[in-house]
């Protein structure tokens, strides 16, 4: 069975090498600020005991004061998950770090997320629109959208 | 007179070129466009173009309720639909905790894994049909297939997008004729497999033209987080009906196929041998099947509480999940479908590279896309 | 390898937005039937030629489909071309890839904006006569995606239809019957124009 593990267990570990970078940890999942994104990421997947290898999903969300774009990690060998999320705050051209460098497979998913919902990933070697077509107004799964 | 003949060495200077492949191709299978770079026939680079299937079921779920939603979820994948059902009605039920029914969760395996069957049995045709069995294969596995379709339309009236699984359940119980057509199908499946297997498995057309063709090397299968008998076939052993499971596959005794090369070869012998094993769980199933209710008691109108959840199921062609959030409203406040098919398509470019234009269309069937996942 | 590209992909890629925002301006309006049903009484008084009747049956006992399956519909198209509900019998097994040997259209799955000009020039290069039917709900109105941002709301805002055929999807036993409905109506076609 996949343990789903606990975000305030990892949350205290990830302080204490990286302090301020932990917003929020609940039961569920882990809220890390955007500028340490890459960093805690790098210290998941290459950690022992940790071994975050294969990057199960990556989603958005448009709640109205932020966009949250939520990480699903999976280690193989240890067979535990845990849920990681990150926000940014602007409106207008929201910008957030590729993890495109750790796992190959956020490749298209962020291009979707970049896509439908418009927020830019840093270090993306291809951002460009995947699903709706160039000349396309909008972004369709914001909220605000019609 | 002999005269000296100067050998005069002509370089030969050849330039790349792009091809365009598809939407409308009758090997690809669906609306899917590659823009292959040609160094004469062989392979230096591509780049695909989704899209031309895009239907915004994700932008759609969110005007819809909870149990409406479920018909979208079928035009998913339009191959495995009741897989596509399960994993959604999995999914909210972890976020709404509402417990199902003994009864119902048999009922729920055993059309997850007939569905399986009918899937890889598509798969293995048309990927048999783009090697050059152009289509015997096929039509003798769409007749086992009309079987199976027959089963379903004995139990929800359709035969494509059946719209079953509820949250709680399913939507109905089965007839009293399908335990005995269930039974006469597993009597004669087995038979079935080992006529195609007769006939392909030591096929030297099959093998020359799929075995060390479109590798995909283990540590990238990992990387890209590829999934399904792709991820089997390229010797990783992580099937989520052992590793993580869930409905009732912790009662049921099956093995999981591995590959080793992760070659088209392997691909397809992990497809054909996953066949075998969901006949062994059916079998197991039809022997334990309690009585009882198939639904529980569901309001009409489901309200979640406020919160998350993630559900995932092994479907035929990958770790199909469900990312939910509910704001304790009628509708989902975003649903999210992580597409198995589109991932496992990450590393396309890859495995192509170096080979010529009539091996893509074998590598490309053998990871086994459907757009209506790709493209959502 | 020095790949020099004229058109590099971003200038494809936009070129062909601007066709896709082009065809959706001159899409508001569905294109009107073609060819309305004869009226019942004038049949019986018009005695048809040799050689239209021919005609009429070669054109319809064989009609040859292209290639054009976009989602979960062909596979109900790909069901009755199979052993069981066998198209052989109407002379229609081998679906055409090219579209210039083809006279049938059947559009089976949800037409999206994106792959609408490329299903209109494949219309566009079949010979006349040709025939068009849309099979399945998305394929008349748009189904169950019709208040989709990027989904054409029916076939018949770019091509014009002949047959419609309701389901989702419809049964081999219903797009059997929606050929011979069109069967039908092209034999009527010749006794309406009298030729």
């Amino acid at each position: 069975m996949t343990l789903a593990l606990s975000g305030k267990d990892i949350a205290k570990q990830i302080e204490k090498k990286f302090p301020g970078g932990v917003v929020e940890s609940a039961a569920e999942s882990l809220l890390v600020e955007a500028e340490s994104l890459l960093e805690i990421a790098a210290y998941l997947k290459n950690t022992p005991g940790l071994d975050f290898d294969y990057l199960t999903a990556v989603s958005g969300v448009d709640y109205l004061d932020c966009f949250e774009v939520v990480y699903q990690l999976t280690s193989l060998e240890h067979n535990h998950s845990l849920v990681l999320k990150t926000r940014c705050y602007q409106r207008d051209n929201p910008t957030l770090p590729s993890v495109v460098g750790l796992w190959r497979a956020a490749d298209f998913q962020e291009r979707e997320i970049c896509d439908l919902f418009g927020i830019s990933f840093t270090g993306h070697p291809n951002l460009k629109r995947i699903f709706l077509w160039e000349g396309f107004e909008g972004h369709p799964l914001r909220k605000d959208f019609l | 007179m002999a005269t000296t003949a100067k050998t005069k060495e002509i370089v030969v200077n050849t330039e790349p070129f792009v091809v365009n492949f598809g939407p409308l191709h009758p090997s690809t299978h669906g609306v899917f466009r590659m823009k292959i770079t040609l160094d004469g026939e062989v392979i230096v680079d591509m780049e695909p173009v989704f899209g031309y299937l895009h239907r915004g079921i994700e932008k759609l779920g969110e005007e819809r309720t909870y149990t409406q939603v479920i018909p979208l979820t079928d035009r998913l994948d339009y191959l495995a639909s009741m897989s596509n059902n399960l994993a959604y009605c999995l999914a909210v039920e972890k976020l709404a905790g509402i417990a199902v029914p003994e009864r119902a969760e048999y009922l729920r395996v055993i059309m997850a894994e007939l569905q399986r069957i009918a899937s890889h049995l598509i798969a293995v045709g048309s990927f048999l049909t783009d090697c050059g069995a152009f289509l015997t294969p096929v039509v003798y596995m769409i007749r086992e297939r009309e079987r199976i379709l027959d089963l379903f339309d004995m139990v929800c009236g359709q035969r494509l997008t059946y719209n079953y699984m509820r949250v709680g359940g399913v939507s109905q119980d089965i007839p009293q004729e399908f335990m005995p057509a269930l039974a006469k199908f597993l009597r004669e499946m087995p038979g079935w497999i080992d006529e195609y297997e007769r006939l392909l498995k030591e096929n030297e057309i099959l093998l020359a033209r799929s075995k060390g063709v479109g590798i995909l090397p283990r540590d990238l299968a990992i990387d890209i987080a590829a999934s399904g008998p792709v991820l089997r076939g390229s010797g990783v052993k992580w099937d989520i009906r052992k590793a993580d499971p869930y409905s009732i596959y912790d009662r049921f005794e099956f093995d999981i196929p591995t590959g080793t090369a992760g070659d088209c070869y392997d691909r397809y012998r992990v497809r054909v041998e996953e066949m075998r094993q969901s006949l062994r769980i059916l079998r197991q199933a039809i022997k334990d099947l309690p009585r009882g209710e198939v639904r529980s008691e569901v309001p009409h109108l489901i309200r979640p509480p406020a919160g998350e959840a993630y559900g995932h199921i092994e479907a035929p062609k990958g770790d199909l999940g469900f990312y939910l959030v509910s704001d304790g409203s009628i509708a989902p406040y975003r649903f999210h479908v992580r597409a198995p098919t589109l991932i496992n398509l990450t590393a396309l470019a890859d495995m192509i590279r170096g080979w010529k234009i009539a091996d893509t269309i074998i590598i490309f069937g053998s990871i086994d896309i459907c757009m209506g996942e790709v493209d959502r | 390898m020095e790949i020099e590209e004229v058109y590099s992909s971003r200038e494809l890629d936009k070129v062909e937005g601007r066709a896709i925002n082009e065809l959706i301006a001159r899409s508001q309006e569905p294109i009107p039937d073609p060819d309305r049903w004869l009226d019942e009484k004038l049949e019986r008084n018009i005695l048809l030629t040799s050689v239209d009747a021919v005609l009429d049956w070669a054109r319809r006992t064989s009609m040859w489909p292209v290639f054009c399956f976009p989602a979960c519909c062909a596979f109900e198209f790909i069901a009755t071309e199979a052993s069981r509900f066998d198209l052989s019998r109407f002379g229609m097994e081998i679906i055409r890839n090219s579209p210039r040997q083809a006279d049938l259209m059947i559009t089976a799955g949800t037409l999206t904006w994106k792959m609408a000009p490329q299903v209109k020039r494949v219309y566009d290069q079949m010979a006349e006569p040709k025939w068009v039917i849309a099979m399945g709900a998305c394929a008349i109105s748009g189904g169950i995606f019709r208040s989709s941002y990027s989904v054409v709301p029916g076939y018949n805002r770019i091509i014009p239809v002949d047959v419609y055929l309701p389901g989702c999807p419809p049964r081999p036993e219903a797009l059997i019957h929606g050929i011979r409905m069109l069967h039908q109506k092209i034999r009527r076609k010749s006794i309406a124009e009298g030729e």
